[in-house]
């Protein structure tokens, strides 16, 4: 357990120069979420077309495993279909509490999140903004989907 | 006793920390391969190895249910109770044992108060008082009191430096102030508040007064007869005692009046299905069996105050947190916040561009224990518009050295994220 494992320099880099920060106009869903452990509180702005992520921006002040995770998810979920984004949370769940998670390598830079693993204390830092994802993914669906696995 | 020339910041009494420390076994760990610097002592303290003897000699020798039986262990363990019970009694100096009420803790003390004491008594368009600075199990419960019974919650104001105002207190003490609580030290920002004179304005109008004195018992010197409270509440595990068990001071004359919170066993005198007599005090209000060997660790704990020089331990206290306002203060970018001229031993703080959960891992990762988030007092957070806050809260165990390490790990993680 290092702490360059968990502050990775993309984690750092994120959390100075968060992408995708701040409000977004015409937006289809505007989720809070919120972490009762610290008192966080994150706001997730997302535009949906054609079943797809059309933009997607985020708004709030938490630690810097918590802004650099939701930097990352906007980056990477922008573009992506509904489907494709919800698939990603379950990775990325699997990711931060599953220590047999495997497909490291396919998540290209969201795999500096799998360091948070080891710090047991801050993986709802990293996983926060996902929750809120999800329901944000939910809120603007068309028809149910099926259940989102959480914790 | 060895006298000091010059430097304010040395205790004027010799205090043998390194002695104090021994008698903790658990300060003799290490965390990630360093010594173990504990400064979360807010939260939790640690007990010393007298009040874990006392438990485990319990749980060994002595261990059965109270007040039930007439077999020679259920006597010991009544005895053993009791004793404690009468400890907690001097050490707050209270009038007598049945104003001494054991219970979980703090919370559930101040919960007893609300349910017990409030809501059979508040009307709607009374108020009850409380301060901005409260830790949230001082807010919640009336806020549940006042939904079930139309009262008002009414807060008084804390300053930019975290201090509670008496005058500003009293201009809210109106014709339906009803009950005034407030903390005796606050666990946020380590203000200590003007309880005496609030409490002192409060009585002459007729309010009840309610202490929550969780940060304060095992740092201040309570004595709930000169202070002249009705209720000072308080848990063991902030005195170097076990969790789990804590104390309720009432006045006599109210918990008389007051109907019992929980029924059950050991809280009655007498039971039928056409009604029930209810014990004297304080065993009314300790419906069911109690956390008795949480009883014999505080009350151990309690000895082992009374065996310390606790003038000189709290001026060892005061000295190290100015240590740490000197040594935080002095790092670029740090804020401390909650700046009251009469503060206890704890110090919260920012640090820009590193939110404090960071703060926590990084100093953990160090061995340092400090705790960070938003301490139950998230009406403070806003106050000082900080989402959270990193605080080092001391007891007498706690070195001048280890204050240097927070400061070096503060400095290191402020680095890491420039
Ligand atoms: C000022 C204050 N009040 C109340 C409490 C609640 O104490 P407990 O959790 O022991 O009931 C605490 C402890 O966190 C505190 O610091």
């Amino acid at each position: 357990m290092e702490l360059k494992d968990l502050y990775r320099d993309v984690i750092l880099d994120h959390n100075r120069n968060p992408r995708n920060f701040g409000p977004l106009a015409d937006a289809s869903a505007d989720v809070e979420g919120y972490n009762p452990l610290c008192g966080d509180r994150l706001k997730l702005h997302l535009r949906m077309a054609d079943d797809r992520v059309a933009d997607i921006r985020f708004e709030g002040e938490g630690c810097a495993i918590s802004t650099a995770s939701a930097s990352l998810m906007t980056e990477a979920v922008k573009g992506r279909t509904r489907a494709e984004a919800l698939d990603l949370f379950q990775r990325i769940h699997a990711l931060l509490t599953d220590d047999a998670a495997t497909d490291v390598e396919t998540l290209g830079k969201l795999a500096a999140l799998s360091g948070v693993r080891e710090f047991p204390a801050r993986v709802k830092c990293a996983s926060l903004c996902w929750h809120t994802l999800a329901s944000a993914l939910e809120s603007t669906s068309p028809e149910p989907l099926p259940a989102v696995s959480t914790e | 006793m060895s006298e000091t020339t010059g430097a304010l910041r040395v205790p004027t009494r010799h205090f043998d920390v390194e002695a104090v420390r021994r008698e903790f076994p658990i300060l003799g760990r290490s965390v990630h391969g360093r010594p173990l610097v504990y400064l979360d002592n807010g939260a939790s303290s640690q007990s010393p190895a007298a009040v874990i003897a006392a438990v485990e000699d319990y749980m060994s020798t002595h261990h059965a249910n109270i007040h039930r039986g007439v077999h020679t262990l259920s006597q010991e363990a009544t005895a053993l109770y009791e004793e404690a019970r009468e400890r907690i009694r001097r050490f707050v100096n209270a009038a007598s044992r049945s104003e001494i009420v054991l219970l979980r803790g703090t919370t559930e003390a101040i919960n007893l108060i609300a349910q017990s004491y409030a809501r059979p008594m508040l009307r709607p368009g009374d108020e009850v008082l409380i301060t901005h600075l409260e830790h949230h199990a001082n807010i919640v419960p009336w806020q549940m009191v006042c939904a079930q019974t139309g009262a008002t919650l009414v807060v008084a104001p804390i300053d930019e430096r975290g201090e509670v105002h008496a005058e500003a207190v009293e201009a809210l003490m109106g014709p339906r102030t009803r009950i005034l609580a407030c903390a005796h030290v606050s666990n946020a920002l380590g203000t200590v508040l003007p309880v005496e004179r609030l409490v002192a304005s409060a009585r002459s109008r007729g309010i009840v007064t309610v202490v929550d004195g969780a940060q304060a018992v095992a740092h201040c010197g309570v004595d709930v007869r000169a202070l002249g409270c009705d209720f000072y509440a308080f848990s063991g595990h902030k005195m170097y005692g076990p969790t789990g068990i804590g104390a309720l001071y009432g006045r006599e004359e109210l918990l008389e009046r007051m109907p019992p919170w929980q029924g059950g066993g050991d809280m009655i005198l007498r039971v039928s299905f056409s009604g029930t007599t209810y014990a004297a005090l304080p065993g009314k209000f300790e419906a069911g069996t109690p956390n008795i060997s949480g009883a014999v660790g505080l009350g151990a704990a309690i000895a082992f105050l009374d065996s310390m020089d606790l003038d000189a331990a709290r001026s060892h206290e005061e000295a190290l947190r100015l240590h740490a306002e000197d040594t935080l203060g002095a790092i670029a970018g740090l804020r401390v916040i909650g700046t009251a001229r009469r503060k206890a031993g704890l110090v919260s703080f920012v640090v820009d561009g590193v939110h404090p959960h960071d703060i926590g891992t990084i100093l953990d990762q160090e061995g340092v224990a400090i705790r960070t988030g938003h301490h139950c007092a998230m009406p403070v957070m806003d106050h000082f518009k900080v989402p959270a806050t990193a605080r080092a809260s001391f007891a007498f165990y706690n070195t001048f050295a280890e204050i240097d390490r927070l400061a070096a790990a503060v400095e290191h993680a402020r680095r890491m994220f420039l």
